[in-house]
């Protein structure tokens, strides 16, 4: 496939993973966090940290939008979704992230009407079929699935269609990235950022640089190819070798400085920021997430249902919090691979593909090295 | 689910709607966020909508620095003890 075999090279990783063993200054220790879900999908994947040398490390980051909800707010979605005559639409993995004993599948073989969706366009298909029903799109994701949520909403005020409502749970990447930096121990443990792709495509890399220079780190926007990633590696060891914290792009052929100005007016003609949004690991963070702007409000389920903010704990074995803060690995849960798998996952990380503990165990627990991450 | 590889406009259709080539798969995507989209185009499409365009390009400059990364390693090396 054009674009994506060309950035799967082997000889070329080869010549990458050698580049990178070189730069990288023996005695130091390099600690870099991959903030997206898809970058710690193709670490695991293509097996890049045994690619990499032992003192070059990466550390997973929060991400991914299924792992980040808190259960709060999933509980919400549940209230919702067992409500008479409605119909929750939602992102397929989220109908099985755990939320104390429950889940949007257990509601609905209670009887909920629970759909997954792949786009928000369908979702609007089924409030057009359903006249008589109430349908709500359960919202998640970083900058990427927002501006397909703005167009949606756009749609259903011209289409007059009175049924349509969207569960919004839209969160912000520059905050998040921000609040692991502000951790008072980030300033040891962390060297740079490879930095969001897609995302990035949405936003640009303009929105980083504040942060990049406010907290000395370097960050590199990377895609989600095996290459891109191993090539950002390399441009992070450099800036750090050099002393810069810098804000550099290495998925030139798809994001630009100002990013898709069309899909940011977009959104920002119809959500609003919200003054603050729990994170599941994170916490409660200022200017973290969007809300439904008021002049949409018909369009708002937490304002057509009156619906009341829910706040729940994790199961008590789990890490996920620590896990999404990078200051723990899958691996160091007690319960990773015996009561936690992606068949009965016990934690939201271990539902999606690009959670860091699903992806640890889908492709990385048989190579589990008993040195890694002890030279720290 | 941010997952998603660069996709071929294979036909415009109405709604700012286009046909796509995926690995094989022919999909319907929206257009809605980009613009000026044509046949034979590269978009990054993510939950049914098109993102980005890709820059053919810089596609390439960036697949050079890969080949130049390598290159200027194996010229080091040969020298290194
Ligand atoms: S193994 Fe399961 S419970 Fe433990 S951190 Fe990962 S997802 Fe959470």
């Amino acid at each position: 496939m054009k674009y994506v075999d060309e950035f799967r090279d082997g000889g070329l990783a080869r010549g990458l993973a050698a580049a990178i063993a070189r730069a990288a200054v023996s005695g130091r220790v390099y600690r870099f966090m991959e903030f997206c879900g898809g970058h710690t999908h193709a670490i695991a994947r293509y097996g890049l940290e045994d690619l990499l040398p032992a003192n070059v490390q990466l550390i997973h980051g929060p991400g991914c939008p299924v792992c980040v909800l808190p259960g709060g707010r999933l509980q919400m979605a549940i209230e919702l979704a067992e409500r008479p005559r409605l119909i929750l639409a939602s992102y397929g993995d989220m109908l099985r992230v755990p939320v104390a004993g429950d889940s949007l599948l257990k509601a609905r073989a209670r009887g909920a009407d629970v759909r997954m969706v792949y786009a928000v366009d369908e979702a609007l298909a089924l409030a057009r079929r359903h006249p008589e029903r109430e349908v709500v799109f359960f919202a998640i994701g970083f900058e990427t699935t927002t501006p397909p949520t703005a167009v949606a909403i756009r749609r259903a005020r011209a289409e007059g269609l009175g049924n349509f409502s969207v569960f919004c749970n839209h969160v912000l990447t520059p905050a998040a990235i921000a609040a692991i930096l502000a951790a008072p121990d980030a300033a040891v443990r962390l060297d740079g950022f490879i930095g969001p792709a897609h995302v990035s495509t949405v936003i640009g890399s303009r929105p980083y640089e504040a942060c990049a220079a406010a907290h000395a780190k370097a960050l590199v926007i990377a895609g989600f190819e095996p290459l891109d990633v191993l090539q950002a590696v390399l441009m992070l060891v450099r800036q750090v070798n050099s002393g810069r914290a810098e804000v550099e792009n290495e998925f030139t052929r798809a994001v630009s400085r100002d990013g898709n100005l069309r899909a940011q007016q977009l959104v920002a003609e119809v959500f609003t920021p919200r003054a603050h949004f729990e994170w599941r690991g994170l916490g409660r963070l200022a200017h973290s997430a969007l809300a439904i702007a008021p002049q949409w409000a018909d369009f708002d389920a937490e304002v057509r249902f009156s619906l009341s903010e829910r706040v729940l704990c994790d199961h008590k074995a789990c890490e996920c919090a620590a896990v999404l803060r990078g200051q723990r690995r899958p691996q160091d849960c007690k319960v990773f691979g015996t009561a936690c798998t992606p068949e009965n996952p016990l934690g939201s990380c271990m539902v999606s593909s690009e959670g860091a503990c699903a992806a640890h165990y889908s492709y990385g627990r048989f190579r589990d090295r008993t040195t890694q991450g002890e030279s720290a | 689910m941010c997952l998603a590889i660069p996709a071929r406009v294979i036909e415009l259709l109405a709604d700012e709607e286009a046909l796509v080539e995926l690995g094989g798969v022919r999909k319907r995507i929206s257009l809605a966020l980009v613009e000026g989209v044509a046949v034979d185009d590269y978009v990054i499409v993510h939950v049914g909508y098109a993102l980005n365009r890709l820059d053919p390009a810089e596609a390439a400059k960036t697949l050079a620095l890969f080949a130049e990364a390598g290159l200027i390693d194996g010229a080091a090396s040969k020298a290194a003890p």
